[in-house]
Order: structure tokens, then C-alpha cells, then sequence
């Protein structure tokens, strides 16, 4: 249980994907601009790489490993998040439209996320049970969520700053990421 | 060779698997849209105000195809022509719209308005006004940090050099953003034969909005003895001289700008009141 608990912590604090392994940074700051949105986003990450990373740890140890076809990993992965969000949209337009249209926009903007591929492409690589997948998975969600969380807010209360004319917009997005990231680094100390 | 083989029937079949999957997906859950309701978007200005009260220029598309008691005339950038394309399109009566503009009832300059307080907080209308109402001593007036020209989605308002918001005409589509904005609720919509209007929203009593700006309604009624209509088309309101556009939009001979003591009541279309013949 423990094990679980320090791959789960670790994946949301320690190794956050965007703030210390700086990956999904196009969505990071392309949907940071408001809070709503970035919930949506947040939730609908979450979701898809948490099920995408049981069908990749399916298709892995069931079909590429047992065929000695490992080197073949990340480009079947890429086939398989980019089916996998498309078939994902079709179902939820049709069975829950609330759903998509919370998620909808965001949906297919995965399909091309850097997180998404990375998360499958380390369970495989780190050889985790199924269960420990899905931990890491879900984990590594919700630290993405934070992240675009924080810089959500910030980035409302940065609305009625004065921001200097030339770092207007995404200039001091990326600051405030920076800043961010450096307070998260303070989370690698941490022993669990 | 036997690695080459593999790997060209594993990735085929992985990729024909996923296509298959798609594709059935796709005619399961197949959604059926209306083609009417992209060509009616493609009508629409898409500015993606909501003035027709839904989130965006595509869902009223949809709306107005799929349900019968949407009218086709609710795009109010659109004006006329859109609606008359619109409702030509869904097969529904467009009534006619009148084209509105965003106006601003208030003349309290920086020069003509009192300043009641240093304000350095955010610049802000909204935030300016959980402060005392506002930096000016004016509580009813423009605070001028154009929350109305952030909100503009066809930039039609600017600043002006005096610290209200300018409103072009010829851009305004009237959608009526800037309106719903305001946290003072002094942008008013009003229609282009509208022939004056009172430029000032102060419930103050005449003294007090006097003090406050020289530009101000006092309420003391000079327009509305001298309107020319009967019934008259100016009342007094708490202070305020209300104008009546459905009664003035025919005027000729807008007398009432005539005896106004401190130039609060204003001609909006240049039309200027005749030599009294009698």
C-alpha cells in the first residue's frame, strides 16, 4: 500500500510532469487563461490518460513484449492515444452531452499532448503492474491538474496587475510558470 | 527479414484495428447534424458577443434551425441583413429590427467631475466602485477605467482624452456588451433616430450634483416645460430628467435643449430646435 501511496505522491508533487519534467506545456499555457477552463482540462487529462495507460499497458504486455516488438513502443502508443481521444469524443457527444460540453474543445487537444504519450511510455519503461499504472496515471493527472490549476488562478489575478507593456500575455505566463516550477523543485527533497 | 515481416503486419493490424474501431464508432454513435445550421453560421457576423442571448454564434445557429420559437432577427450585430438572410434561410418571418448604439448618459470629465479620492487601486471600474462607489464624487457617473472598451468584442470604444469612453457610431453594432458591463449601468442602448437624450444618470438633489460636476442634471425641469410634445416626452425621475424615445423619435423641433442651465440635456443626431414662430 505504501508503494502506492509514494508512486501517487510522487507522480502529483515530487515529479509533476509540467512544473519539473515540463512536459504538456502547449496546454499548460494555452488553456491556463481561465479557471473554468482549466478544471475541464485538468479533469479531461486525467481521465484519458488514465484509461489510455490501461490499453497501452494491454497492448505492451500482451502484443509487443511477447512478440519481442518493444522498439515498435512509442510509435504504436502514438497510434493508440490519438485513436483512443478521437473514439473517446465520438462516445461522449453521444452518451454524455453535458459532459461534452465541458470537455469537448479540450478533448482533441490531448490527442497530440506530450503528457498523454509520456505517462504509458514510463509505466512500460519502469515494467508497473497494471494497478501501479493506473496509480501513476491517475497520479500524474491530478498533478497536472495542479499545475494549470495554480497557473489558472494566477493568471486571473494577473488580469488586473500592471504588467509592463512588453511582457504582456504570455511573456509573463512564462515567468509565473518559472517561478512555479522553481517552487516545486522545493518537492524533491521531500523523502517518502 | 522475419522482424521486417512482423513489424509491417503488427503496426497494419494495430492500425487497422484502431480504424476499424473508429469507424464503427463513428456510425454508432453517429450524430445527426442539420446542414442548415452551418450555412446559418456562416451567415452570422461571428463576433461572438451573445446579444442574442446564447454562448456564441453557433449555438444560435443551432438554435434557431432546430427550434421553432427562436426568431431569426435576434443577431443584433447582424442588423437587418443578417436577419432577413436568416430568417430566408430557416424559412421563418424576420421582423424588422431597429439599429441601436451604445451611448454613455454621463458628461463627468476629468475636468467637469470632482474627484472625491485619490484612487490607486486597480484600474477597474468594477473594483474602483467597492470603494466608496468610486473615485469621483459623482456616485452615479462614468468611473472611466473602460471596462466598457475591454468588453467591446468589435472595438468600437476608446478612451477619450477627457476620461470617458468614445462610442463609433459606425462600428457600434449594438449588441449591447459594454451595457451589461458597466458596473455604473450608464451605457444605454439607443436607436439612430433617438434625437437627444440627458447626458447624466445623478439621482442627486440639484445642489449636491451641482458640487459634484458642473456638467450634472440638476432635475430642475427647464426641458421638460419646454418640450414641444404633448404629452410631454421628459420626465423627472428622483432628481433626473428621464427622455421618452418612443415619444421624441419623430421630433422636429427638440426645444428643450434650449433652456437647459447646465448643457446636461444633448442633441444625438445634430438636429437643432427652430425659432419659435409663435
Amino acid at each position: 500500500m505504501a508503494e502506492y501511496f509514494t508512486l501517487f505522491i510522487s507522480a502529483v508533487l515530487i515529479n509533476n510532469f509540467v512544473l519539473t519534467k515540463f512536459l504538456g506545456l502547449c496546454i499548460f499555457f494555452g488553456i491556463s487563461k481561465n479557471l473554468s477552463a482549466s478544471v475541464g482540462m485538468g479533469m479531461a487529462v486525467t481521465s484519458v490518460m488514465t484509461m489510455s495507460s490501461i490499453l497501452a499497458w494491454l497492448l505492451y504486455f500482451f502484443i509487443l513484449e511477447p512478440f519481442h516488438l518493444t522498439f515498435l513502443t512509442t510509435i504504436t502508443f502514438v497510434v493508440l492515444t490519438a485513436s483512443f481521444v478521437q473514439l473517446l469524443e465520438l462516445v461522449i457527444k453521444k452518451q454524455a452531452p453535458a459532459l461534452y460540453n465541458m470537455w469537448g474543445i479540450y478533448l482533441l487537444l490531448i490527442a497530440t499532448n506530450c503528457i498523454v504519450l509520456a505517462v504509458p511510455l514510463l509505466n512500460v519503461e519502469n515494467s508497473y503492474s497494471l494497478l501501479k499504472s493506473i496509480v501513476f496515471a491517475i497520479g500524474s493527472g491530478l498533478g497536472f491538474a495542479l499545475a494549470i490549476i495554480l497557473m489558472a488562478s494566477l493568471r486571473e489575478k494577473l488580469a488586473y496587475a500592471n504588467v509592463p507593456k512588453p511582457l504582456q500575455g504570455i511573456g509573463v505566463a512564462f515567468l509565473l510558470a518559472g517561478m512555479l516550477s522553481l517552487a516545486f523543485l522545493g518537492f524533491s527533497g521531500m523523502k517518502i | 527479414m522475419e522482424i521486417a515481416i512482423m513489424i509491417v503486419v503488427v503496426l497494419t493490424g494495430i492500425c487497422a484495428f484502431f480504424g476499424l474501431v473508429l469507424a464503427l464508432a463513428d456510425r454508432k454513435f453517429a450524430m445527426e447534424v442539420n446542414p442548415l445550421i452551418k450555412e446559418v453560421e456562416d451567415v452570422l457576423p461571428k463576433g461572438q458577443c451573445g446579444a442574442c442571448g446564447f454562448a456564441g454564434c453557433a449555438k444560435y445557429a443551432e438554435a434557431v434551425v432546430e427550434r421553432d420559437d427562436v426568431p431569426p432577427n435576434l443577431c443584433v450585430p447582424g442588423k437587418a441583413a443578417v436577419a432577413a438572410k436568416v430568417a430566408e434561410l430557416t424559412g421563418k418571418k424576420a421582423a424588422a429590427t431597429e439599429p441601436h448604439y451604445a451611448h454613455l448618459k454621463c458628461r463627468g470629465t476629468q475636468t467637469a467631475a470632482v474627484a472625491a479620492m485619490n484612487y490607486q487601486g486597480v484600474p477597474d471600474c468594477a473594483a474602483a466602485k467597492l470603494i466608496q462607489g468610486g473615485p469621483k464624487a459623482c456616485k452615479f457617473g462614468c468611473i472611466g477605467f473602460g471596462n466598457c472598451v475591454r468588453a467591446c468584442p468589435f472595438g468600437a470604444l476608446s478612451m477619450g482624452e477627457d476620461g470617458l469612453p468614445v462610442v463609433d457610431k459606425d462600428i457600434c453594432t449594438g449588441c449591447g456588451k459594454c451595457v451589461s458591463t458597466c458596473p455604473q449601468h450608464i451605457m444605454e442602448l439607443v436607436t439612430f433616430t433617438a434625437p437627444v437624450e440627458v447626458n447624466c444618470s445623478s439621482h442627486d438633489k440639484g445642489p449636491a450634483a451641482r458640487k459634484k460636476c458642473t456638467n450634472a442634471c440638476l432635475g430642475c425641469g427647464m426641458c421638460m416645460r419646454n418640450c414641444s410634445h404633448e404629452p410631454k416626452a421628459i420626465k423627472l425621475e428622483k432628481f433626473l430628467a428621464v427622455v421618452d424615445q418612443k415619444i421624441c423619435a419623430d421630433c422636429q423641433n427638440p426645444t428643450c435643449l434650449t433652456k437647459c442651465p447646465t448643457g446636461a440635456i444633448n442633441a444625438l443626431t445634430g438636429l437643432k430646435p427652430q425659432e419659435k414662430t409663435a
